[in-house]
């Protein structure tokens, strides 16, 4: 490994002074090419001593010199192409395999060398040869047993405390019983030890646990990646007016903090100089611009749109509207947080079944005037047997296989639970501003075709100037056109007015159209008519398949949205859905629980803040990728296309996979049905537990890869 | 038998060398970003050097 060069590396810039770690957030990377590019890109700055990317957390570590400022490589990174972000908690992202890994390595080499010595006692080794194997076997297996069935131990002891029972609390009990026997066994010089199938039986509910824990790291490392849409801060002006840049945090009321137009404002308060209009749609759902004056008030997260303001800082802390929601999420998590998965289910009917079966064993040997020692050792047998080996696996295997599946269609699964959850909703409740349709406005085809060759070209430069939604808005859409720039002179720009330029010996501009209804810009060149270019909230493609093969499903959505009656209905008319508008998040969370209390199981799809509550609320919840910190937070899944046909794809799939997780309970219990009875005759030695454990277990994990193909 | 007590620790030894490796691969970070190692592979190591 040493002698590979690692790319991004330069050992030519000498650095002196501080060096600085920064890790950046850059969700765009998904390939070699980009790796390469970013590690590149960042290495030839000067002051840079290496840069690595971790492509799994979709970041890049850096390690710099500190006259490099960190805008400088988000800047550099940008020129290649790629959106970057400084991550504010420098420290590393807690995994859930990390701490799986070790005991896996431990059960699996124990495992490994007790199977050898195992393979050589059942092919007829006896005597002192058999003892010592035991003996070895035990010197091994002991305290590997004891380190690897930590994870297990820990949780049954939890469960146990609060009186309640899980899937871990029949596999300690036979763990320990087994480990027990068998050293009894070796300390006697006994024929059978059980120390192989033990460790077997770890090593497989720790790979099953393993899996699902990956599974979790790889949806939070995809839902960390993505770009925050809050403003991470805010330009404070002092009373002698100088701007300084402050982290949100040590925003405190009475500070005046200036919002340029375009940028999302980081804390409540009231406007003290300037006057603009405030797009909510993050926090109410409203799709249309709300005005504000000097002496208005002004709302964290809501994004200036014409002209710059000073806003002095009137609610910090728990009294922000932001704060709000959020304590109406804790609250509405609750229900929730109940919620008892499939397996531990299983478990609760289970484990009582199995122990009342072990001790109806050992009292029946016992009546047929067997010797304690024989009657025990029957009894653990039919434990050990039924120790829930494939279950352990039935749903974390069959989960971990659908969510790469899904995975790998833009769709992230947070955890097993969600996918449970999913599978069983029978309504759907979407959010309209940037759920249904894109949540920015996008150009209106038509008007764009009107504009030919040239005019568009001006309208593109003019647009490229400015950093309001819908020159940015017009400036993608041109460009996905593979429209051109011009050169333009005398660029100015004036709030709250637009962009004026000169194009050889034309005066050109772009702005706002007087009088004009709803979102247009007004495109203008000397000579020529004034162009209105008319701005819609579009509907995400594929919604009306998507709508109809959720119907399809048996499950029938309705539109549930904070914007404006005239709005909604217009998404009502186009879509067909049953539509309610103007909710409150409160409004958005009592109506899931009205649902809820007439029976039925809500999918709650949405965005923005005022979604958060609802989905902490629903049984399950999907938030598009574009979704605020705080929906993709909430939801379950987080779906990363443009396409709304993600929903019916999880939903699908999420029914297929718990159809393989029922399947893979009764083969489970099917191969019970049968190993049971033997072990209650006293007919089961080591090496039919041993095979009995590994066949099933493969039959288990066979079923489940089915699921690695998903329908379109 | 004899065989036995030289082929055990040998066994055992090296059984132990590979447990021993990989918690010194885990603690060293090998584990920590297995898409990317994957895709590290394919990076062209001389593109635009000289």
């Amino acid at each position: 490994m040493t002698s590979l060069a690692v790319p991004g590396t330069d050992a030519g810039h000498t650095i002196a002074g501080e060096t600085v770690h920064t890790v950046l957030s850059v969700p765009g990377m998904h390939c070699a090419g980009c790796m390469a590019k970013v590690e590149r890109t960042l290495g030839r700055i000067e002051g840079v001593a290496t840069a690595r990317v971790n492509l799994t957390a979709r970041q890049v570590a850096v390690d710099h010199h500190d006259t490099v400022a960190v805008p400088d490589l988000v800047a550099s990174l940008a020129q290649a192409g790629f959106e970057a972000q400084p991550r504010l908690d420098r420290a590393e992202p807690v995994s859930a395999v990390r701490p799986l890994m070790a005991p896996l390595a431990v059960a699996a080499f124990a495992c490994m060398n007790v199977m050898l010595l195992s393979v050589s006692v059942w092919s007829g080794a006896d005597g002192a040869t058999r003892t010592l194997f035991h003996w070895l076997s035990a010197a091994i297996a002991v305290p590997a047993v004891v380190f690897a069935g930590r994870p297990f131990f820990a949780s049954a002891g939890g469960a146990l405390r609060h009186g309640a029972t899980n899937m871990d609390v029949p596999i300690s009990i036979g763990v320990l019983l087994a480990t027990g026997l068998s050293c009894y066994e070796t300390m006697t010089g006994g024929k059978e030890a059980w120390f192989d199938g033990t460790l077997m039986l770890l090593l497989f509910l720790l790979a099953g646990r393993a899996l699902d824990a990956m599974m979790r790291d790889r949806a939070r490392a995809g839902v960390d990646a993505l770009l925050r849409q809050a403003p991470a801060g805010a330009t404070v002006v002092a009373a002698d007016g100088t701007p300084a840049w402050l982290p949100a945090t040590d925003l405190v009321p009475g500070m005046v903090i200036r919002v340029a137009a375009g940028e999302r404002l980081a804390a409540d308060g009231a406007i003290v100089r300037g006057a603009s209009r405030f797009d909510q749609s993050l926090l109410t759902g409203e799709s249309a611009a709300v005005r504000a004056d000097t002496g208005d008030t002004v709302l964290a997260g809501t994004l200036n749109l014409d002209n710059p303001v000073d806003v002095r800082v009137g609610a910090s802390g728990e009294d922000t509207s932001l704060a709000e929601i959020a304590r109406l999420m804790a609250s509405a998590g609750q229900g929730r947080s109940r919620y008892v998965r499939i397996a531990d289910r299983a478990a609760r009917l289970y484990a009582p079944a199995v122990h009342s079966l072990a001790l109806l064993a050992f009292v029946g040997w016992l009546i047929a005037g067997a010797g304690l020692y024989h009657a025990l050792v029957v009894a653990i047998a039919v434990l050990i047997i039924t120790c829930p080996c494939a279950l352990g696996l039935a749903v974390p295997v069959a989960q971990v296989v659908a969510a790469g599946a899904l995975l790998r269609r833009g769709v992230l699964v947070k955890d097993g639970a969600a996918l449970e959850r999913l599978a069983g909703v029978d309504h759907a409740l979407i959010d309209k501003t940037g759920t249904l349709t894109h949540g920015c406005p996008v150009p209106d085809a038509a008007c764009l075709a009107a504009l030919d060759g040239t005019d568009a070209a001006i309208a593109l430069s003019l647009a490229s100037h400015s950093r309001h939604p819908l020159s940015l808005a017009l400036t993608r859409a041109l460009a996905a056109r593979g429209v051109r720039t011009v050169d333009l002179t005398d660029v100015t720009e004036i709030a709250g007015r637009g962009v004026e330029a000169r194009h050889g010996a034309l005066a050109v501009s772009l702005g706002r159209p007087a009088g004009a209804e709803g979102m247009a810009a007004a495109l203008s060149i000397t000579g020529q008519p004034v162009r209105i270019i008319r701005f819609a909230d579009a509907l995400r493609p594929d919604w009306a398949q998507a709508l109809a093969r959720l119907a399809a499903l048996g499950v029938p959505c309705a539109i549930l949205s904070g914007d404006n009656r005239a709005a909604v209905a217009e998404a009502a008319r186009i879509t067909g859905l049953p539509a309610r508008a103007t909710a409150s998040p409160a409004e958005k969370q009592a109506a899931i629980a009205d649902l809820q209390a007439a029976g039925a199981r809500v999918l709650m799809v949405g965005d923005g803040l005022n979604d958060g509550p609802a989905l902490a609320a629903a049984d399950a919840s999907i938030a598009p990728g574009t979704a605020s910190d705080v929906g993709r937070q909430a939801a379950d899944l987080v779906f990363t296309g443009d396409s709304l046909l993600a929903l019916p794809r999880a939903v699908s799939v999420a029914r297929a996979t718990m159809r393989v997780v029922r399947q893979n309970f009764a083969l489970a219990i099917g191969y019970n049905l049968l190993a049971v009875p033997l072990a209650m005759a006293g007919l089961v030695t080591p090496l039919v537990a041993a095979v009995a454990m590994s066949l099933s277990s493969l039959v288990v994990i066979a079923n489940s890869l089915r699921l690695a193909r998903v329908p379109r | 038998m004899t065989s036995l007590v030289l082929l055990i620790p040998i066994a055992l030894f090296m059984g132990l060398i590979g447990l021993i490796a990989f918690f010194w691969a885990l603690r060293r970070g090998q584990f920590s970003d297995l898409d990317g190692a994957a895709a590290r592979i394919l990076i062209e190591e001389d593109e635009d050097q000289p």
